[in-house]
């Protein structure tokens, strides 16, 4: 799309090239602004990540090529060592949690946000309010809604244990955060309801594109509500609710500031994210860290394409 | 990028610092980087009034996080990008080998002073003959007990661990069936941090079980006595600790044992105080002790903790900052934290301060503690001690929520620090 707007095409009058060429220096300042933000970081740290760089010497790293990654040793012995970011299990543990927690929390979120928007997007007194009202969660900076579930998942003075407690479903105070077979179901909980919101907001703008007179015609028909939103509305928000979904995923995939606060280096919830800045920071192994997040931006690449290509989806919109 | 560094972290505390800028115009403003628990930031603003007034300068307090492991993190962050607007930092008793090269060599600065603290907590502060913080109270845990509810089940102290963990049972149960069903025996911190280090090491050395890595380099964790102490906590967890002290910090275990529903606690000095505080449900209730020992003629131990001050090399009021270190460090302002902040002076002559005495009489029992102080293997694992203690609270940590048995855990421990180790520390 933006080649196209810079390459003028053969056969273009001086009027529409001048045009052109004021569009591309319109343009310009955000696309310096944009490689200083995002590329360069991004340079940085991949060849970061071929360097032998720790934070006590961040400008005299050495070239060491792939090590980072993956090297081997034969012993003489016969035995060959592997180490390396791919012969780590710390990674494959993380990237582990990652992918669970993508899938599940996404998949969650995809299906309760749908259902919210289903209900937003009915004509009711107040609705206004209502859809406002729900953004609030979207809207707390994460860092400060995860302390305050974390305080409601605290199991000794923590409100959610209290109120299974009253009801009966627990029979004991559960420790939600520092159980291992808990611990991710937490940072679930919290995540689904912090971005659900998110997610009614875009699937109720597609919604909103379907024109009325669709419904009437299958009510006139008579044709069973659910039967009308399987073949009606999905298939006509499914472009809306795909973009949604591949927002969240990449969102979800470099998950990061929940797990910060509510279960701090447990290894049942450790993310890439997490565990690239221990390795970063904490262990002073800068260039071992830049190969784990050049990692992760590797594989949320991947997901991409795959995503695209499984989907076969128009982002651009028009379909040809 | 380490400009950009420079403005973001200068912004910011501009704006955390905006309140506190009056002073006149030639006084330094002097920024103190500490970590706040309980009321230490409340303490630090009133004591340095004297300071303030004499010198003219100005101290602004940053406040941080209260994970030590975090405060850690942003420090290296700071002290990488060679941030010139902190000029003091409170440093833990293990930074200062890895942080020795951003901070200022304190040794010509403090002759006078020096000779009065107890040698082994300066030698842990010098690295290569620099001395790169100077300390300002020592910290040791102890057990807490409740002497009301002791004497109420005619229960002694326990001396070991054994001892604690039938006394616990023991009182937790007649407790919970008399209308009390929110009592628990021990309460200490099992989060994956730092503070686990300290907690697990104490239980292992107390077994018998060595300190994880001796002072010469040897990686001595995997053996019989380690994983007899680890086997113990686990015992301890669902059954007289919360199965949530998993997810403890020093904080929520003092939530816990402060609204009266815990028969011990394992914490340090700055809970005393507190305990002991108008809004404290046990006040006067409460006792302190050494910690217990594994039993046999196995010693107690306690993990050697404690705070120090560190001028930053990037600092550009590098005297004034000297002179405020030098006045927290002093006698008179030690002898203030004993008394206001139950801190434990790193001054000898201060434990025999009749004051001190009086007023507080159980820091004179802390010097029992003190004696079987142990250290983290800060100094002979040199740059590589956080992910040591990384490796080791985490394998602890997997061990207590029941991923993997002790014996398991402490064979891959041994194997990943001999990795880590390779030729040397």
């Amino acid at each position: 799309m933006f080649n196209k707007a810079i390459l003028p095409p053969p056969g273009t009058s001086s009027l529409q090239r001048q045009k052109l060429r004021a569009a591309f220096w319109f343009l310009a300042p955000m696309l310096i602004v944009l490689f200083c933000v995002a590329a360069w970081p991004l340079l940085r740290s991949i060849y970061f990540s071929f360097t032998n760089t720790s934070l006590t010497n961040l400008y005299g790293g050495e070239w060491i090529g792939f090590k980072n990654y993956l090297t081997w040793k034969t012993l003489s012995s016969g035995h060959t060592i592997y180490s390396g970011t791919l012969a780590d299990p710390a990674w494959w543990n993380a990237v582990w949690n990652t992918v669970k927690f993508a899938l599940v929390s996404v998949s969650l979120e995809t299906i309760f946000g749908l259902m919210v928007a289903l209900v937003l997007n009915a004509e009711f007194k107040g609705r206004g309010l209502v859809r406002a009202a729900i953004l609030i969660p979207w809207a707390i900076p994460t860092i400060v809604s995860a302390k305050i579930w974390a305080w409601m998942f605290n199991d000794q003075f923590g409100i959610i244990n209290n109120m299974l407690l009253s009801i009966g479903l627990i029979d004991h105070k559960m420790a939600w955060t520092a159980n291992l077979d808990t611990a991710m179901l937490s940072v679930i909980i919290v995540d689904i309801w912090k971005t659900t919101p998110f997610m009614a907001l875009l699937c109720l703008a597609g919604l909103q594109m379907i024109p009325r007179d669709m419904y009437e015609s299958a009510k006139i028909d008579g044709i069973h509500p659910i039967k009308v939103f399987f073949q009606v509305t999905l298939p006509l928000v499914k472009p809306a609710l795909m973009v949604a979904v591949i927002f969240r995923t990449l969102d979800a995939l470099r998950m990061f500031d929940l797990v910060y606060v509510l279960t701090p280096n447990s290894n049942a919830t450790k993310t890439m994210s997490i565990l690239s800045r221990e390795n970063l920071i904490d262990f002073d192994k800068f260039a071992y860290g830049s190969a784990q997040s050049t990692l992760l931006f590797a594989i949320i690449a991947l997901f991409v394409v795959l995503y695209i290509w499984l989907g076969k989806i128009d982002l651009s919109g028009d379909k040809s | 990028m380490k400009k950009a560094w420079q403005l973001i972290n200068s912004s910011l505390l501009c704006l955390s610092i905006m309140a506190s800028t009056t002073g006149s115009a030639h006084a330094a403003k002097v920024v103190l980087a500490s970590g706040a628990v309980g009321k230490d930031i409340e303490v630090l603003k009133k004591l340095v009034k004297p300071w303030e007034q004499r010198t003219g300068n100005t101290l602004a307090v940053l406040p941080m996080p209260s994970s030590t492991t975090d405060q850690f993190s942003q420090y290296r962050l700071w002290l990488a990008a060679g941030n010139p607007d902190i000029d003091v930092y409170q440093t833990d008793v293990t930074w200062a080998p890895q942080l020795a090269d951003n901070f200022v060599d304190l040794t010509p600065y403090t002759k006078d002073i020096v000779a009065q603290n107890f040698p082994s907590i300066i030698a842990s502060q010098t690295t290569n003959g620099r001395l790169v913080a100077l300390p300002i109270f020592t910290d040791a845990p102890a057990l807490y007990y409740r002497k009301d509810l002791l004497e109420k089940y005619h229960k002694a102290v326990p001396k070991t661990w054994q001892e604690l963990t039938a006394t616990a049972k023991y009182i937790q149960t007649k407790e919970r069936e008399t209308g009390h069903p929110d009592m628990w025996g021990f309460v200490w911190q099992g989060s994956a941090y730092e503070g686990l280090t300290c907690n697990a090491l104490e239980w292992i050395k107390s077994y018998g079980g060595g300190q994880i890595v001796e002072a010469d380099g040897t990686i001595s964790i995997n053996n019989p006595k380690a994983v007899a102490a680890l086997n113990m906590a686990k015992s301890w967890i669902g059954n007289i600790s919360p199965e949530g002290v998993l997810a403890y910090k020093e904080e929520e275990s003092r939530g816990v044992w402060q609204t009266g529903n815990a028969v011990f606690m394992r914490n340090w000095p700055y809970a005393y105080a507190l305990g002991n505080g108008d809004d404290s449900a046990i006040k006067n209730k409460f006792g302190i002790a050494p910690l217990p020992s594994g039993g046999g003629n196995n010693k107690s131990a306690a993990t050697l903790g404690g705070w120090n001050l560190a001028v930053s090399k990037y600092s550009k009021h590098k005297e004034a900052a000297i002179s405020l270190v030098k006045f927290l460090a002093s006698k008179e302002v030690q002898k203030y934290r004993a008394l206001h902040s139950s801190n434990l002076p790193t001054i000898i002559s201060l434990y025999d301060d009749q004051d001190i005495n009086q007023q507080e009489p159980f820091i004179a029992q802390w010097k029992n503690v003190f004696l079987h102080a142990v250290p983290r293997p800060s100094a002979p694992t040199k740059i590589k001690y956080n992910e040591v203690s990384s490796k080791f609270f985490s394998a602890v940590h997997d061990t207590l929520a029941g991923s993997g048995s002790a014996k398991d855990n402490l064979e891959l421990l041994e194997y990943e620090l001999q990795t880590l180790k390779g030729n040397h520390w």
